[in-house]
């Protein structure tokens, strides 16, 4: 089958395309452009957060172990702004500043439960990506076992009753051994069934 | 023995209905756990006199709105008016909070900024904003880290705190006021307040 040359055509500027996307990619990430970036800050959009924008995290702690609990008790947190995110994740202002609140006061030798208790206090358990067990989560925390063994606990009774019934139909009188006979036979009259599936409500 | 085909039914209508009561609720609105907690104090200096500083103490003894505003704040805008009109007619004192005037704003870099120069940028802010649009508040104050915002658990500009003589945050509003809610929310409560003292 020939080549379509159009089709080779369209592969071949789509290609470059992709090369030219890629090469202005480096050109933007290389140090040249942020340096221009950062002669004009201006032109960086309002809420866009880059790696040179004033509203991300500047000041990483200098102790790494620091910067490690801060990290961590942030994905813990979660961001007011951005819900679906922890402040770790976020880089809305209030998570920039939440997270440098956190790195400050474990700075200040507080343990990790008085930073928690501390945003608690502000801004309520919606702060906490895990929300603890009290009575107003009570049934978000149990319902799905109690379901699970509502549910299993149904399945089990209706097995052990339909065994009973089961049992109970198993047992065959004479006529009936007598008809199942004759269906057998070939002799069956399904018009006067009495057991037809209609019949049995 | 009928009855039973209906129970799929009805627990699709059961889980509709919940359905239904997500829709209406706002996961924007977090409540705020300070409702009736003393308000954290502050010390904050004057957007009018920033030599001078001002304390939740200062509003001791009246019932009060603490109004959280910022001139880069869009929704700010849109209140403001009714801020303006409550003035005029005197309904309740509305102190300000100038928040993070400066760094808040993400078209300005404060790298490099020092705190001296951020303040002094705030103040012209935020004056030739209040001379523009009218000043509503008895006193702004400014928050220019936004430290005292996070006290009072802000997360998003506007929003007004209720509080009464003793200094108790008895109400939270969260986004702009609109007059519906002024009308419905802030001011039976801040009668109460004031029949309550």
């Amino acid at each position: 089958m020939p080549a379509d040359p159009k089709r080779s055509r369209s592969i071949l500027s789509s290609l470059r395309r992709t090369l030219g996307v890629g090469v202005l990619a480096v050109l933007m990430a290389s140090p040249l452009h942020a340096a221009t970036a950062d002669a004009g800050p201006a032109t960086v959009p309002a809420g866009i957060a880059t790696a040179s924008d004033p509203g991300v995290a500047p000041a990483v702690a200098a102790d790494p172990r620091l910067e490690a609990d801060m990290m961590e008790l942030s994905h813990k947190l979660r961001c007011l702004v951005c819900q679906n995110q922890s402040i770790a994740e976020s880089n809305a202002p209030l998570a920039v500043d939440l997270r440098n609140q956190v790195r400050e006061q474990l700075a200040a030798g507080k343990d990790k439960d008085d930073v928690i208790d501390y945003l608690v206090e502000r801004y309520g358990d919606f702060v906490l990506y895990e929300p603890p067990f009290n009575a107003a989560t009570g049934l978000l925390w149990v319902g799905p076992f109690a379901l699970l063994l509502a549910g299993a606990g149904w399945l089990a009774w209706r097995l052990r009753r339909r065994r009973g019934e089961i049992a109970a139909d198993g047992a065959l009188s004479a006529a009936d051994r007598e008809r199942a006979r004759a269906l057998l036979a070939g002799g069956g009259d399904a018009a006067s069934n009495p057991a037809s599936p209609e019949s049995r409500k | 023995m009928k009855a039973k085909f209906l129970v799929p039914l009805l627990l699709f209508f059961g889980l509709a209905g919940f359905l239904a009561f997500g829709l209406t609720l706002n996961p924007r609105e977090v409540p705020s756990p300070l409702i009736d907690k003393p308000a954290p104090n502050f010390r904050l200096a004057r957007l009018d006199q920033p030599e001078q500083t001002f304390t939740l103490e200062d509003m001791r003894g009246q019932v009060w709105l603490l109004n959280v505003w910022a001139s880069w704040c869009v929704a700010c805008r849109q209140e403001h008016p009714l801020l303006v009109r409550m003035a005029e007619q005197k309904l309740v004192p509305v102190v300000g909070l100038a928040y993070k005037e400066v760094r808040g704003d993400g078209a300005i870099s404060t790298r490099g900024m020092s705190l001296e120069a951020e303040t002094a940028m705030a103040v012209e802010r935020g004056r030739r904003w209040l001379a523009d649009h009218g000043n509503p508040y008895v006193v702004s104050v400014m928050d220019i880290d936004g430290r005292v915002g996070i006290d009072f658990g802000v997360y998003g500009v506007p929003e007004t705190f209720l509080i009464d003589r003793e200094g108790r945050i008895r109400y939270k509003h969260i986004g702009p006021i609109t007059p519906e809610s002024l009308q419905t929310q802030i001011m039976p409560k801040v009668e109460e307040l004031r029949r309550a003292g």
